[in-house]
């Protein structure tokens, strides 16, 4: 009898996990690998053939924006971890009990609002006839309007705040377990602040900064609005390349090809990233 | 035991909302675009068919034709694509249904639109669309500022360096094709010419990139640069440029010297709508004259029926006074039949255009 009830709530437990994971996740990616493996080769007739994943290589307009993609997502991960970072150890470290919880719910204030919101309070700020360029008019720092918006600084800018929350939340609850007679300890020992830094503090959020990072880079390489807001005429993202061919080009063939192209590249990059710094999976994301 | 009844609850419970989530045949599912369905009219058409409920999804030529294609032309029951958009479309995908005229007051509608649809959208001897509104995209430019501004090609003059916007997307192609004296949908029926256009206008709008200040995306960043004093021309839809002018005089709407590209938003049936009764309805009410206006004065498109022009509201029907002379109403050019894999062949050369790394 217990035994039952155990198992009935196993499973309504794991229920709506794997309903989710089937249905929402791994269906419509088969869904997208079959789409992916067919050519169209007259209306209304497919056969099954490599050519989108062909059509990828040999076009190197794709997989320079791939690489665009990626390079800078690797940017804005490394920002958003240089300025999270501080921001997570006062949290977690330094700031009186009361107002930890002040602070984090400004982090978290942000996330109320929706990103195409935020982008275009953005877009008020950045442009040539925006608050910022105004007012440095009027104070007399510059004599010509200047124009912030429609550049790749603007676009790593934008989202870098965008994602910079999901650094600072798992480095706050991998920091605030930290014993605070640990990092004592260290100066006690002749350490000075950066040997502290470096052999006590960082080893010890390292599971926090291993997925603070996996989650921004895979935001940042996914996202969609910030870059095409804010971006430029330069500034292709591979999100759009998506977009276009499923939508305007009504190639849905190249596009779940296209799709399938950016899952494995940035699982690429988070295997890279891991074996390159030392760290697993099981060793830090499943700790944090 | 009350574990299971309440389990059993929740499923009917489900069960039942999802059974009232299909809907009645009184339901009229509108899939188009964004103020062509403006509330004034909704609310009118429910009170004279009390049994139909109206529903809207806005949307575009290519989301519409991309929802309809995902669904093989199920979830909605009248879509209004533009007229180029059907015929290629139905041939690849069959998403359309034949629409029955004798059920369609097509009297009232401009001759030269309704032959220019059926043209476009006869497959094996069956009509899939009749128009709704027609529009042109063109130019427009600040008068003060750019007095001279005339062709598509002025929106490359080195004197509007940074000054000038475009969107990328066909339409400009087009029109840039035409300015460099081709007649790209004339080479429509001939793909390998067309490759050869495309690619000269392809290098001409690369060069030109440095002038761009940014390409818009939708009609409110672009209105928002041209009434900021951001750009000074731009390449736009008459009906974005007439909202202007109407906030701003001196934003007029340029018809391009080698002829404005039009549009004709048309009426076509879902394959697997369920309410073509009432989908025959809302077409022949919102081509009745009073329900034109009030479309017209949401829209800023003219209908097409007979004497669609004088039922503009005042302040549009002086914007389009301002831009157009009979002149540019003779030399409108029609958006033609977009055939099988020139929507690939333009997309390679807007997605060139957009990495190109110039200016």
């Amino acid at each position: 009898m217990k035994k039952d009830i155990t198992r009935l709530s196993f499973i309504l437990l794991f229920a709506p996990f794997a309903l989710w994971i089937i249905l929402l996740i791994i269906l419509p990616h088969i869904g997208m690998v079959i789409i992916s493996l067919r050519e169209k080769v007259a209306p209304r007739i497919y056969e099954f053939s490599f050519a989108n994943y062909v059509d990828f290589m040999q076009e190197p307009i794709y997989w320079n924006t791939l690489l665009r993609t990626g390079s800078m997502s690797l940017l804005v991960t490394v920002l958003a971890l240089i300025i999270g970072f501080p921001i997570a150890y006062y949290i977690a470290k330094i700031a009186g009990k009361r107002s930890k919880g002040a602070l984090f719910l400004l982090c978290l204030i942000p996330l109320w609002v929706s990103d195409l919101i935020r982008a275009f309070g953005w877009i008020l700020l950045l442009r040539e006839t925006g608050v910022v360029s105004t007012a440095l008019q009027k104070t007399g720092l510059v004599s010509q309007p200047i124009e912030f918006l429609y550049n790749d600084a603007t676009v790593i800018m934008g989202l870098v705040y965008t994602v910079i929350l999901f650094m600072i939340v798992p480095l706050v609850s991998t920091l605030d377990g930290m014993d605070d007679a640990m990092v004592e300890a260290g100066y006690n020992l002749g350490g000075n602040g950066s040997t502290v830094l470096r052999r006590i503090i960082i080893p010890y959020a390292m599971p926090g900064i291993v997925s603070g990072c996996i989650v921004v880079f895979m935001l940042t390489a996914g996202s969609y609005l910030t870059p095409i807001l804010l971006g430029g005429k330069n500034s292709s993202w591979f999100t759009e390349q998506i977009y276009e061919q499923f939508i305007s080009r009504y190639n849905w063939e190249s596009g779940a090809a296209f799709g399938f192209l950016l899952l494995f590249f940035t699982s690429i990059v988070v295997w890279l990233g891991l074996k390159l710094s030392g760290q697993t999976l099981s060793s830090t994301v499943a700790k944090s | 035991m009350r574990l299971k009844t309440a389990l059993s609850g929740l499923l009917t419970a489900t069960v039942l909302s999802l059974g009232t989530s299909a809907y009645a045949d009184s339901t009229l599912r509108l899939l188009t675009w964004g103020s062509y369905a403006p509330d004034e009219l909704i609310e009118k058409f429910e009170a004279r068919y009390p049994d139909i409920t109206v529903e809207v999804t806005f949307s575009n030529n290519e989301e519409m034709i991309a929802k309809l294609r995902a669904t093989g032309g199920a979830g909605f029951d009248l879509a209004q694509p533009s007229h180029d958009r059907i015929y290629a479309a139905q041939l690849e995908y069959d998403i359309y249904k034949p629409l029955d005229l004798s059920q369609i007051d097509t009297s009232s509608m401009t001759e030269v639109h309704l032959n220019s649809v059926k043209e476009n959208t006869t497959i094996d001897g069956e009509v899939y669309a009749v128009p709704h509104q027609w529009g042109t995209s063109g130019l427009m430019a600040d008068k003060t500022l750019a007095p001279d501004f005339a062709g598509w090609g002025d929106l490359c003059d080195p004197q509007y360096r940074g000054k000038t916007s475009m969107r990328l997307k066909r339409t400009i192609l087009l029109g840039t094709a035409y300015a460099m004296g081709e007649d790209p949908f004339a080479a429509y029926s001939d793909l390998e010419k067309y490759q050869e256009i495309l690619d000269k206008v392809t290098d001409k709008l690369i060069a030109c990139k440095e002038n761009i200040k940014a390409y818009w995306k939708g009609g409110d960043d672009l209105s928002a640069l041209m009434l900021s004093g951001e750009i000074v021309a731009s390449e736009t839809w008459d009906s974005t440029a007439y909202k202007l002018f109407n906030q701003n005089p001196n934003i007029v709407f340029v018809p391009p010297e080698t002829g404005a590209l039009t549009w004709i938003d048309t009426f076509v049936l879902p394959r697997k709508g369920k309410a073509d009764d009432a989908a025959y309805k809302w077409i022949n009410f919102v081509l009745e004259p009073e329900n034109v206006a009030i479309m017209s004065a949401s829209t800023g498109a003219i209908a097409a029926v007979q004497g669609g022009n004088d039922l503009l509201p005042d302040d549009k029907k002086a914007a389009v006074n301002a831009a157009f002379t009979d002149e540019d109403i003779a030399n409108l050019k029609f958006f033609a039949n977009i055939p099988p894999g020139v929507e690939d062949m333009e997309g390679k050369a807007l997605e060139k255009i957009k990495a190109a790394t110039g200016g």
